[in-house]
């Protein structure tokens, strides 16, 4: 280890140390003013932001090609610090409304955050496995975050159950994998196979079992089952940060180990791919039209965007079209995680009571009587829909567009048709708000209505505005395919 | 700067400038908000008339022509590419003219919640103007989908008792269709390089059998939206349960849509597949006409049975449409504004008596001449008018449109039967006996209900909102030349396209 590696990583160092500093300064902070850790949390990830920010345009590796940092992490990175910034905003009345205000929710955000940054840089199986851990683990906690109520802590005891039980699939397959390769690092396993010497019958079934772990993260169907429930029962603070946070960060290495290790196991994987991403979009997308509590509505919808995710990488090995196929999925996964935080916003903005204000019935007569706030919402049911000008239609149609560009009619036809199933539900929401007469509780709170309006503007704005952002986004991925 | 003060930019996005006034008003300022929706429109309405002004009638080109890029992704480009010709100028003069007569008719018919209808309805014409024009297919499929979220809400929230399920229904359908064709747009674009229309039709080398696959994904969005028999069923529920000006502007311009799709991209983007499934759509449009004809006149509800009737008109454009020769053509584009006016005044004219009886049942009238004259008088110029009477907007849409179908079904022509031409004539008659039936019920007779006895005739407000239509239906019935002159180069250049296709095949 030497000053350049630590360097590389070092919006990664400056969160760590600062979440540690952080907990010292926790001593300090009298027990009835703890949210005033907040702020400190949020001046350690915009510094870590800016070094992210300063690094745009490097390609390097560091500690022995154990971390690489290009264009894929520091566009991922950057997303992760803003969904921090997010996850913190909503977190910050939400935790002195529920009477659960303790420091160590915002040190262990910080944590799980480290975890997702580690992921985005990953470029060997070994850390990729560590950064899995490390942003699972503060997660586990946070989501039981809320006890002694016992639908936290269930969904905490589930979370953690069911993340150990992937994590040890994660392990198995790299434990395959450098059976057959005799190497963990990503640049080492592209090297056995092209000169032959990888057993690939391992290999493929290695590459399955990472799959299999990855995918309980970013909640692929059947690997979705504790979703809906830990998405529930954890505080919607919580489950904001996870569901957008975790399914990202599972992206960014599904996404980097598929595309530079596995590329040449695509015949083997693309069928399996296939059929993830399409039961997927499918399951997700048809048991959300059954719910009735928007955290399960919203917690199947993440599902069935996830599939959409997915889509893109059945593009696996196609050298340029995969390249704007993963650019796609990574713009999709920007659209996933504004409209997101929107949305969730505005579910806190209603929550009150112990899980109360949750139902969809609750929203009744929003549009009357808080327009801006329901405006916001049913600018983020649209962009989940993948109605224009949204970026949710925006992350559809570079998507779309790539898929049928790698020859993939079936897969577009039925992603098209699962957005049109998705319509339903998310209309269903709008017209409560809008169609139906009621008296909503608002809780209205300063960062709350920031986060909203911000998302919302967003979520129009960058859709006009596409270009830079996709560009960007191609520009992190290319160095993959040269 | 220059792209702002564009005309085509400034007639779509004017309306928008009326949004973002009407923001600042307060919910209780419902005057205003109609006074600020209707200048907006008027004005728009203003600039469509410079547009027209603008416009060379001999040009067959796109004319005012503004393609910037938008979207630079890769090796392909999406533009900000508007445009305006024959085909569309119409059209475009048609959605900025019944905005405003729309919003007037709202002035007493809307109380709740004002600010937001007003705000929706200019979102509206916002969506439909860029749809006439825009000449990129990406951003075509924006203003089409965007069309959606407006009139959803005008439904959704303003709408009658069934109205949650008529919105999803219109929603749900609409969207049915088009993200088929989005998937049609994306593989053009993949193959051709390029969205803009124009490029993609001087550059057109798809194979036969790939166009056909493509004009039935087009097909798809453009004949929910007509609607074509049989994917109708979303019509009536949408057009009973929308506010008055909600259905003035789905039948006189969002249905429009759907047949100005089949002619700006189906038959110039796929000549060889629109030349091979002509006679299967003309037969469709045939059943459609008989169809909405004999289902008009099974109707008690007067809304219900003016939305019919829709099925039946716009099953005559899509026969002139896909006659595929000039008379038949131009015909569908003329009768496409003749229903536009008819229907539209239609709907005005149920809706006034909706306003003051709040019953649309015909047997619920009866005798309404005696008490209403000036109603009756101006009811009866548009019924006549919807059924296609010499002398008036809709004879001169119909016949042209048989001429071309008759023309096209000699042997060895597209549709290669007089079947066509024949049967539909028959729609003609049938739309006689239902108009004419739906007249004698409302007006004539006895006047046998009592609530019937104090009704208010029009007052100045409403003939106003009237009269400009009935102006034009006068116009066009007695003097249609300038409107087929200003869509004959266009029309005669389609042809071109097709003449082509049709060689290629053969």
């Amino acid at each position: 280890m030497n000053f350049s590696d630590l360097l590389a990583i070092l919006p990664l160092v400056i969160l760590v140390g600062w979440a540690i500093i952080l907990i010292l300064v926790d001593l300090l902070i009298p027990s009835h003013r703890k949210g005033m850790i907040a702020p400190f949390a949020v001046i350690g990830i915009i510094i870590a932001l800016g070094v992210a920010i300063s690094q745009f345009g490097e390609q390097s590796t560091a500690f022995g090609g154990m971390v690489a940092v290009d264009g894929f992490s520091v566009f991922l990175q950057v997303l992760f610090l803003i969904s921090g910034l997010f996850g913190i905003a909503l977190a910050y009345d939400y935790l002195k409304r529920q009477g659960i205000e303790h420091s160590e929710y915002y040190i262990l955000l910080l944590f799980s955050l480290s975890g997702m940054m580690l992921m985005a840089m990953a470029a060997d199986l070994i850390m990729v496995f560590l950064a899995l851990e490390l942003l699972s683990i503060p997660l586990y906690v946070l989501a039981g975050f809320a006890s002694p109520r016992l639908d936290s802590e269930e969904a905490a005891l589930k979370y953690f159950l069911l993340g150990a039980f992937a994590g040890g699939f994660v392990v198995y397959g790299i434990a395959l994998v450098f059976g057959a390769t005799q190497t963990t690092a990503l640049q080492g396993i592209i090297a056995a196979t092209k000169d032959g010497s990888a057993n690939v019958v391992l290999l493929v079934i290695g590459a399955a079992l990472i799959l299999i772990g990855l995918g309980f993260k970013v909640a692929v169907v059947p690997f979705h089952m504790w979703t809906p429930d830990v998405y529930q029962g954890a505080p919607s603070s919580v489950t904001a940060f996870m569901a957008v946070g975790a399914k990202a960060a599972g992206f960014a290495g599904l996404l980097r180990v598929f595309m530079s290790a596995f590329n040449i196991l695509a015949v083997d994987l693309i069928p399996i791919l296939w059929t993830l991403s399409v039961i997927t979009m499918l399951l997700g997308n048809i048991v959300a039209i059954a719910q009735s509590n928007i955290k399960r509505l919203l917690a199947y919808s993440s599902i069935a965007h996830a599939g959409y995710i997915l889509m893109g990488m059945v593009t696996l090995g196609q050298g340029e079209i995969e390249g704007a196929a993963i650019a796609a999925a990574l713009f999709y996964l920007v659209a996933y995680v504004i409209t997101s935080f929107g949305a969730w916003a505005v579910v806190i903005a209603l929550e009150h009571g112990e899980g109360k204000g949750l139902a969809l019935d609750d929203y009744a007569g929003l549009g009357g009587k808080h327009p801006a706030l329901a405006a916001a919402m049913t600018v983020f049911m649209l962009s989940f829909t993948g109605v224009p000008p949204t970026l949710g239609f925006m992350g559809k149609f570079f998507l779309f567009s790539a898929v049928l560009d790698g020859g993939y009619v079936g897969l577009a036809v039925i992603g098209v048709l699962t957005s049109l199933v998705s319509a339903y539900y998310y209309l269903r929401v709008v017209v409560v708000m809008y169609m139906q007469e009621g008296e909503p509780r608002v809780r209205r709170d300063i960062w709350l209505n920031t986060t909203t309006a911000i998302t919302a503007i967003a979520t129009v704005a960058i859709s006009v505005f596409s270009t830079p952002l996709f560009n960007w986004a191609v520009r992190g991925v290319m160095v993959f395919f040269k | 700067m220059d792209s702002f003060i564009h005309p085509l930019t400034l007639v779509t996005f004017l309306p928008l400038a009326g949004v973002v006034v009407i923001l600042f008003l307060k919910n209780e300022q419902k005057n205003a908000a109609r006074y600020t929706a209707l200048a907006t429109s008027l004005i728009t309405f203003g600039v469509s008339m410079a547009v027209l002004a603008q416009f060379q009638r001999v040009d067959p080109n796109l004319q005012m022509v503004i393609d910037l890029p938008w979207i630079r992704v890769g090796s392909w480009v999406i533009a900000y590419h508007l445009g305006v010709d024959g085909l569309s100028i119409l059209l475009l003069l048609l959605t900025t003219f019944l905005t405003p007569i729309s919003i007037l008719s709202t002035w007493t018919a809307v109380e709740e919640r004002v600010k937001d209808f007003m705000i929706f309805f200019l979102l509206l014409e916002m969506g439909m103007v860029g749809v006439f024009l825009a000449q990129d297919l990406f951003l075509f499929y924006v203003f089409w989908e965007f069309t959606l979220v407006p009139m959803y809400f005008l439904i959704g929230i303003w709408g009658g008792p069934q109205r949650i399920y008529a919105a999803i229904k219109f929603f749900l359908y609409t969207m049915a269709g088009s993200i088929l064709m989005l998937l049609a747009i994306l593989w053009l674009g993949i193959q051709g390089g390029t969205f803009s229309t124009p490029d993609l039709i001087a550059n057109n080398h798809i194979p036969a059998n790939i166009q056909f696959w493509l004009f039935l994904a087009f097909a798809a969005a453009f004949a929910i939206k007509v609607p074509m028999w049989p994917l109708h069923s979303w019509l009536p529920d949408a057009h009973v349960e929308a506010p008055t000006a909600g259905s003035i502007i789905l039948a006189g311009v969002l249905l429009k849509m759907g047949t100005y799709g089949f002619l700006r991209f189906n038959i110039p983007l796929f000549p060889q597949a629109a030349w091979q499934l002509a006679p299967w759509i003309a037969g469709l449009a045939v059943i459609g006409i008989l169809y909405g004809a004999a289902v008009s006149f099974a109707q008690k509800d007067v809304k219900k049975l003016v939305a019919y009737s829709s099925v039946s008109h716009l099953g005559f454009v899509m026969l002139g449409l896909f006659a595929l020769n000039p008379q038949g053509i131009q015909g569908g584009i003329l009768q496409m504004v003749n229903h536009g006016l008819s229907t539209g005044a239609l709907f005005l004219i149920v809706g006034m008596i909706y306003e003051r009886r709040h019953t649309r049942d015909m047997d619920a009238f009866g005798g309404l001449w005696k008490v209403m004259p000036v109603y009756g008088a101006l009811t009866l110029i548009v019924a006549l008018s919807s059924m296609g009477l010499p002398g008036l907007n809709g004879f001169v849409g119909e016949f042209t449109i048989l001429l071309g179908a008759w023309d096209a079904g000699q042997a060895g022509h597209v549709l290669g039967s007089y079947w066509f031409a024949g049967l539909s004539a028959l729609g003609v008659i049938l739309a006689a006996v239902y108009i004419l039936f739906m007249f004698q019920k409302l007006f004539l007779g006895p006047i046998d209900k009592e609530e019937n006895r104090n009704l208010k005739d029009l007052n100045w407000r409403e003939i106003i909102t009237l009269a400009p239509i009935i102006i034009l239906i006068f116009w066009i019935g007695l003097y249609p030349k300038p409107f087929f002159s200003l869509m004959a180069p266009s029309v005669d250049q389609l042809m071109v396209v097709l003449h082509g296709a049709a060689l290629a095949l053969h």
